[in-house]
């Protein structure tokens, strides 16, 4: 299960790679899709890895991109 | 609101413009200074560094004037009543400055002791060569305010006056002294603090959700914040909008530039001080500033000795100019003499403002020491007739 | 647009930490893709959050630039000053009103070069602000131009030949100077960066954090380096932390070596400091503390 969710800003988002590049558990990747200025935004691939660091919004220049740790009920995971 | 007595010298002084001057930010509310060294102006921080201590305020002496003519806007910003003090070279580099005050309307006062120039110049000694530098000599358009005493006395009352006015409408004031004005040492007396009337700045009371840093209800002067009270707001000196966010289209700098000129323009009338003696039915009209005024009041004196009608104008806010004024006294008079320590400043704005009705007469010097009075009597006798 | 790039958000709190420090009315900002200014603002965001600083009392001073840009995207009172004179402003601002937090954030033309002389002095007076300097080894806003601190070699819009004067190494210079707190990170220390703003934070005095940033429009595209990402793997490639190092050992290169790392930490009495000292001493009773000088 995954321990942490991403949030995608689509419209904020100019495509650097950052997030892509830096995500530690390889969650992302530039989507087909664009927004209305013609960027890439990124797109949750493995979304089970994600670990909720948040590392893919403080890499962001765009504050585009975050991620949060998820709430787990009754302790599973 | 009357002045905080802890800032005013209350006394019979015998004092000099410069230090005069110094007094008076102090009786206007003025607690920081930032300066750097100029002949002639330096003794005005220089006794502002020595009272402000037991007063309660700051003095720093920056690196240059750049810093200087930013760092008292930074304490204006931070709540403070703030000056600085300069002459021609230092003016000069404080141009850029004075244009970020105007563009963020940050109420503050700018003390030009002037004297000889171009460049290096005559430190030690007079001229008023730097008036038209002090309406245009930051870029852009814009309008602002000078005012220029002829004695100690007047540094000091009206050093309070261009704060008043500086708060009022929240704009840099020049204070345009000269050399002999800021080093000539009378009688100046200060009153009691109940007896000063001082401006208090223009603050709001909006809360932090409709507090606007850059609208205007209707008056044309913004209200003011300070950092550090909650209302977070952005300041530039890029053209901006009511929320004080930058916005560089035409229509935004259209309504921001004019109304900075119109918030000053439209109330000129209100603003204009001068001295008017014997004007009714005079036929020459000397019209004059600063130390030059009380070279000429000699040879006006001496001219009526001669059976000649004429009137005294002294100019006591030099901008805006009281164009009104002049076109009004156009009509009546057959010409006007400005005597000036300049080859020929304020005299435009006098010829500009006649259109033709009257013959203007410039006494010009170039400055260095004052006009001899008779060149000036001389200049009234050829207008006379 | 698909669904998929908008995923449902579990929790409440579904909202970027750091959007609270924004002007989000005024995001997407100017900077281009891969430029590093964002990131350096996600930093200090964190840096925000975690020293938990009154947010009232900071104040943010920038100056002309990209980075200078910095302040009007930023929710907190904030000056966007004239070219260079950030610091000076800021000197204002922090004199009359002692309690405030200061923070000057600019760029590294900005700062050294047109705003070298103040950077000096205020490190010298150690005049208690936070000096942000984002080095993009250039002038970018104005297209390009050689900056103090470009390399050599670098192909500039002023030297289309390539620099060949020598560069400033900043944290050498601003120790030499006073600064009480110098530190070098690169837009890929993300964490480390928010450290050394949170510790600088802390600090009483002149702190300075340069801060390495890719301009992947002028700098690296100029010079055949790639894209701001490109400069993110440089970083992380060659970055090399040093705490403690000589700064004289800490000096830039186009390819070569970064070493980064907190390099001064010094304690010296700051300027208000020493000011109140001096007017004690020599005025003794006389002495009339400044309070706060807010005119009403």
């Amino acid at each position: 299960m995954a321990k942490g969710r991403v949030s995608v800003v689509a419209e904020r988002c100019k495509a650097c790679g950052f997030c892509v590049e830096f995500c530690p558990s390889h969650v992302l990747a530039l989507s087909s899709a664009f927004n209305s200025k013609g960027y890439h935004p990124p797109h949750v691939v493995h979304p089970e890895k994600c670990s909720g660091c948040d590392l893919c919004g403080m890499y962001c220049p765009d504050f585009a991109i975050f991620a949060t740790k998820v709430k787990t009920a009754g302790g599973d995971k | 609101m009357k002045a905080d007595p802890r800032g005013v010298l209350t006394g019979i002084h015998f004092m000099d413009g410069d230090h005069a001057c110094c007094e008076g930010a102090l009786a206007a509310g003025a607690r920081f200074a930032a300066g750097y060294p100029i002949t002639p102006s330096t003794e005005v921080v220089e006794r502002f560094a020595s009272r402000v201590p037991t007063v309660g305020g700051t003095f720093i002496q920056m690196e240059d004037e750049l810093a200087a003519s930013i760092t008292l806007q930074g304490a204006v910003w931070g709540g403070a009543k703030a000056f600085t003090v300069t002459s021609g070279p230092g003016f000069s580099l404080m141009m850029e400055h004075i244009g970020y005050a105007v563009m963020t309307e940050t109420p503050c006062v700018f003390v030009d002791v002037q004297r000889g120039g171009p460049s290096t110049g005559l430190p030690t000694l007079p001229a008023q060569s730097d008036m038209f530098q002090a309406r245009w000599g930051s870029h852009g358009d814009y309008e602002i305010i000078a005012l220029c005493p002829n004695s100690p006395q007047e540094c000091f009352d009206l050093t309070i006056k261009a704060f008043n006015l500086a708060e009022e409408f929240r704009v840099p004031v020049m204070f345009m002294m000269d050399e002999v004005v800021g080093h000539m040492t009378e009688k100046v007396v200060i009153p009691p603090a109940d007896q000063i009337d001082v401006t208090p700045r223009r603050h709001t009371h909006k809360s932090f959700e409709d507090y606007l840093p850059y609208g205007t209800n209707g008056d044309q002067v913004p209200e003011m914040a300070h950092a550090g009270e909650g209302y977070k707001f952005h300041v530039t000196g890029l053209t901006h909008d009511e929320r004080g966010y930058p916005n560089m289209t035409p229509q935004v700098q259209d309504k921001l530039v004019r109304r900075l000129q119109s918030k000053i323009r439209d109330a000129a009338d209100r603003i204009a001080l001068f001295e008017e003696e014997q004007i009714e039915g005079a036929d020459v009209v000397v019209i004059s500033y600063g130390i030059t005024s009380r070279v000429a009041q000699r040879a006006i004196e001496a001219a009526r000795d001669q059976g000649l009608c004429v009137g005294k104008l002294r100019l006591i806010t030099a901008w805006p100019f009281p164009e009104q004024k002049i076109r009004e006294l156009a009509a009546n008079v057959k010409a006007f003499v400005v005597p000036e320590l300049n080859l020929g400043q304020m005299v435009r704005e006098v010829e500009r403002a006649a259109a033709g009705q009257a013959k203007t007469f410039a006494v010009s010097h170039a400055g260095g020491g004052v006009h001899n009075p008779n060149d000036i009597l001389k200049v009234i006798v050829e207008a006379s007739r | 647009m698909s669904d998929s790039l908008l995923p449902d958000i579990l929790n409440n709190d579904g909202v970027n930490p750091v959007e609270q420090f924004l002007r989000s009315d005024r995001i997407p900002h100017i900077w281009c893709p891969g430029c590093g200014i964002g990131t350096t603002v996600n930093s200090f965001a964190r840096a925000l959050i975690e020293s938990k600083i009154d947010l009232q009392s900071l104040a943010l001073v920038s100056g002309i630039g990209c980075t200078g840009r910095v302040a009007g995207y930023v929710q907190l009172d904030s000056f966007h000053t004239t070219h260079g004179r950030a610091i000076p402003f800021a000197t204002g601002l922090k004199l009359a009103n002692p309690k405030l937090n200061v923070v000057v954030y600019s760029g590294d033309g900005d700062l050294s070069a047109i705003g070298g002389n103040h950077l000096i002095h205020a490190a010298r007076r150690n005049i208690d602000l936070k000096v942000i300097c984002v080095n993009n080894l250039i002038y970018a806003m104005t297209g390009g131009q050689t900056a103090p601190t470009t390399p050599d070699d670098s192909i500039t819009s002023t030297n289309p030949y390539g620099v060949f004067e020598p560069s400033f190494n900043l944290p050498q210079l601003v120790e030499a100077a006073g600064a009480v707190y110098v530190a070098r990170w690169t837009t890929f220390h993300v964490r480390q960066l928010a450290r050394s703003i949170g510790e600088a934070f802390q600090k009483k005095g002149f702190s300075f954090i340069e801060v390495i940033s890719p301009c992947p429009t002028l700098y690296q595209r100029r010079n055949k380096l790639g894209d701001g990402l490109d400069a993110m793997k440089y970083y992380k490639e060659k970055s090399k932390v040093r705490h403690g190092a000589p700064t004289s050992e800490v000096g830039l290169t186009m390819t070569g070596e970064i070493v980064v790392g907190k390099f001064v930490d010094r304690d010296r009495p700051d300027y208000q400091t020493l000011m109140r000292g001096q007017f004690a001493e020599s005025l003794g009773e006389r002495f009339v503390e400044q309070t706060e000088m807010v005119c009403s």
